[in-house]
């Protein structure tokens, strides 16, 4: 989906995190974490469990506080006040509706507490639901609707009270693939439409590369990197990075003259100040292509195909190089076919710019 | 008529699952024949006691003809029926106190104070095991002072019963929380712009309502059965009244502890029709 980054206008606020800090005992789950959120942008924090993304998140909410650090919302310190003067929408990981209230009711629950009159209480919630597409629902209690549904409703809800942000913490993981998948299209078109300013935190990096203006992603406590979905596949950082987003093959290399060779294919590099001598090359499964049947040939990039995962559209070949290297080439599935298990073939390597890893150089 | 299309014989395929099936019937029905006699066991001892008390109370004196005399005498019989008032005070007043008191510290601790959970179910299930006339022994010089600030009433007593229907109480309200997501709920609550006291009564409560209301049962039938505390500290309720009756009036006294049952049971059922009435209301209105 595209994601439609500066095609809307934008009405939302700027979000900045400076230098936010949080530890749980000798825990430390923040680390003077720096993010600033642009007004109407959709970021997403992608990292493994544990990096302290939904902490940044939950600092940002106010339903934790920071041991150091702010919080500055449209240009407002909010970090010493509480959660529920922030105005800050927030959509769970776990499904949130209260259980003794309608669709309808848990939507006008936030414009209630804001003293809005009945009507356009009503109002209001009916026309949030709409933008979901649940007016039919509204009226049904959570046990009576679907995950997705109860998550959409979730969505309302948040929105209904007009946030200067919108906080998504893991709202998809509880859904099955395709609900998943459409939920995910429809949180998008609704931000854009509302141009609330979106933080959504996420471990999954294909719902976070779909989604997000810019995706950062997150070790340890700190942003390791903050680009765009494409920088962040294409040109990682980090070898963490690398190997976080996407699938990546690791490949013995020798740095010389601001080049990588890397199987006897020189390649170029994405920091072209690497230090010289060998290295670990992060090469994606794309950049490899299938030369065909060499039945007699040798060479570092010849091997026998192990196996051919089936992904739809494209396939996945694991090919054994040989001396326990073993790398992952993606082509289209319509090519794949050629290629069964136990065919000699020879790669071809894309000559795109590739991430070395001077500390590692042992293949994998 | 002959049926077309139904076979004679059951398919060779099909004739185990037949048998199962049989089985399960007679497996089922055994079971039902079972149950049956449990309840009707169950039913003639409870029951039976509660037969003999009637017959009792309608014995007359001597070879007389049966009579209801003694349920007359019920009304009639002086303190009575402020001993009756003051223990349906004593179980109203205990109830209110117990979930004022039991629900925002539950809720709280639960929230915001996780590690103070086992602390407050210590001190909460504490009084299940101290013996109600060790209690009674620690009360005393307590109630000296009760006496003094409140004054004699038999509805300072609700001070003592309160701790008593703490371990039941804390059960009950446990459970109902335990079945919701108290953090999320509460989380969300406050980022649509709930206060604390909100988030308790908007969100929390409603939610554990049923829990509520069996803990509310429990205190009415412990407070209407209480006898040992208020005998000893020398406090007027149904339970001492009875008993002073008995010595009086043998018939008059299992008439007023038949009529104390029957009524304890009426007012338990009522209360759980008002949260089953709710929760039916509710569940129409979902359909």
């Amino acid at each position: 989906m595209s994601n439609g980054a500066g095609a809307t206008p934008r009405a939302g606020v700027e979000v900045r995190l400076e230098q936010l800090t949080r530890t749980y005992g000798t825990v430390v789950a923040l680390d003077g974490l720096n993010l600033t959120i642009e007004p109407g942008e959709l970021v997403a924090l992608l990292g493994p469990s544990g990096c302290g993304k939904t902490t940044a998140l939950r600092l940002l909410a106010g339903l934790e506080d920071a041991d150091a650090g702010r919080v500055v919302v449209a240009g407002k310190d909010l970090t010493r006040l509480s959660a529920n003067k922030r105005n800050i929408g927030m959509v769970f990981q776990a499904y949130s509706l209260f259980p003794h209230m309608t669709a309808l009711q848990n939507v006008a629950f936030g414009l209630r507490l804001r003293h809005v009159s009945s009507a356009e209480r009503k109002k209001v919630a009916s026309e949030t639901l709409e933008l979901v597409g649940l007016s039919a629902q509204s009226h049904r209690y959570a046990h009576q609707m679907s995950g997705g549904q109860q998550q959409r409703v979730a969505l309302a809800r948040a929105l209904a009270i007009k946030p200067e942000v919108l906080l998504l913490d893991e709202p998809l993981s509880a859904l099955d693939a395709k609900v998943r998948a459409q939920l995910r299209d429809e949180i998008r078109r609704v931000q854009l439409e509302v141009g609330t300013t979106t933080l959504f935190v996420t471990h999954d990096q294909e719902e976070a590369l779909a989604i997000a203006d810019r995706v950062g992603v997150m070790r340890a406590g700190q942003l390791e990197q903050l680009g765009s979905p494409s920088e962040v596949y294409g040109r990682p950082q980090t070898a963490f990075v690398a190997e976080f987003v996407g699938l990546s093959n690791r490949l013995a290399a020798e740095v010389k003259g601001g080049m990588a060779l890397v199987r006897g294919v020189v390649v170029p590099l994405v920091d072209p100040a690497t230090p010289e001598g060998p290295a670990m090359a992060i090469v994606r499964p794309e950049a490899f292509s299938l030369a065909g049947h060499t039945d007699a040939e040798s060479g570092p990039l010849v091997g026998h195909v192990i196996a051919t995962a089936f992904l739809g559209a494209v396939s996945r070949i694991s090919v054994d190089l040989g001396g326990g290297v073993t790398v992952l080439a993606q082509l289209p599935t319509g090519d794949a076919g050629a290629y069964p298990a136990g065919t000699r073939v020879r790669l071809a390597l894309r000559p795109d710019p590739v991430l070395v890893n001077p500390t590692r150089v042992a293949e994998e | 008529m002959a049926e077309i299309g139904v076979p004679h014989r059951i398919p060779s395929t099909l004739a185990p699952m037949a048998q199962g099936r049989g089985v399960n019937a007679r497996r089922r029905s055994r079971l039902n024949v079972w149950r049956r006699f449990v309840l009707l066991a169950l039913g003639i001892f409870f029951l039976t006691p509660l037969y003999a008390m009637a017959e009792f109370t309608t014995r007359g004196i001597g070879s007389g003809p049966r009579n209801l005399d003694a349920w007359r005498a019920i009304v009639t019989y002086p303190d009575l029926i402020s001993a009756i008032v003051i223990s349906l005070e004593l179980a109203a007043i205990t109830s209110l106190a117990m979930l004022f008191l039991l629900v925002p510290t539950m809720i709280w601790t639960r929230l915001r104070l996780p590690k103070m959970q086992r602390v407050v179910e210590y001190i909460c299930l504490l009084p299940l095991t101290i013996p109600a006339i060790v209690l009674v022994v620690g009360l005393a010089p307590i109630y000296k002072w009760v006496s003094y600030i409140f004054g004699d009433s038999s509805l300072t007593l609700a001070f003592a019963y309160v701790v008593l229907v703490l371990p039941y109480t804390f059960r009950a309200i446990q459970s109902g929380l335990s079945a919701i997501d108290v953090a999320t709920l509460s989380e969300a609550a406050r980022s649509l712009g709930a206060g604390w006291p909100t988030v308790m009564w908007r969100v929390i409560v409603p939610n554990i309502r049923a829990a509520l209301i069996n803990a509310a049962l429990l205190s009415v039938a412990l407070v209407l059965g209480e006898f040992t505390i208020a005998q000893l500290l020398n406090y007027q309720n149904l339970q001492v009244a009875i008993n002073l009756l008995g010595r009086a009036n043998a018939g008059v006294s299992i008439a007023v502890a038949l009529a104390s049952l029957l009524l304890a049971f009426a007012l338990l059922l009522a209360l759980s029709f008002v949260g089953n009435g709710r929760r039916g209301r509710a569940a129409s209105e979902k359909g």
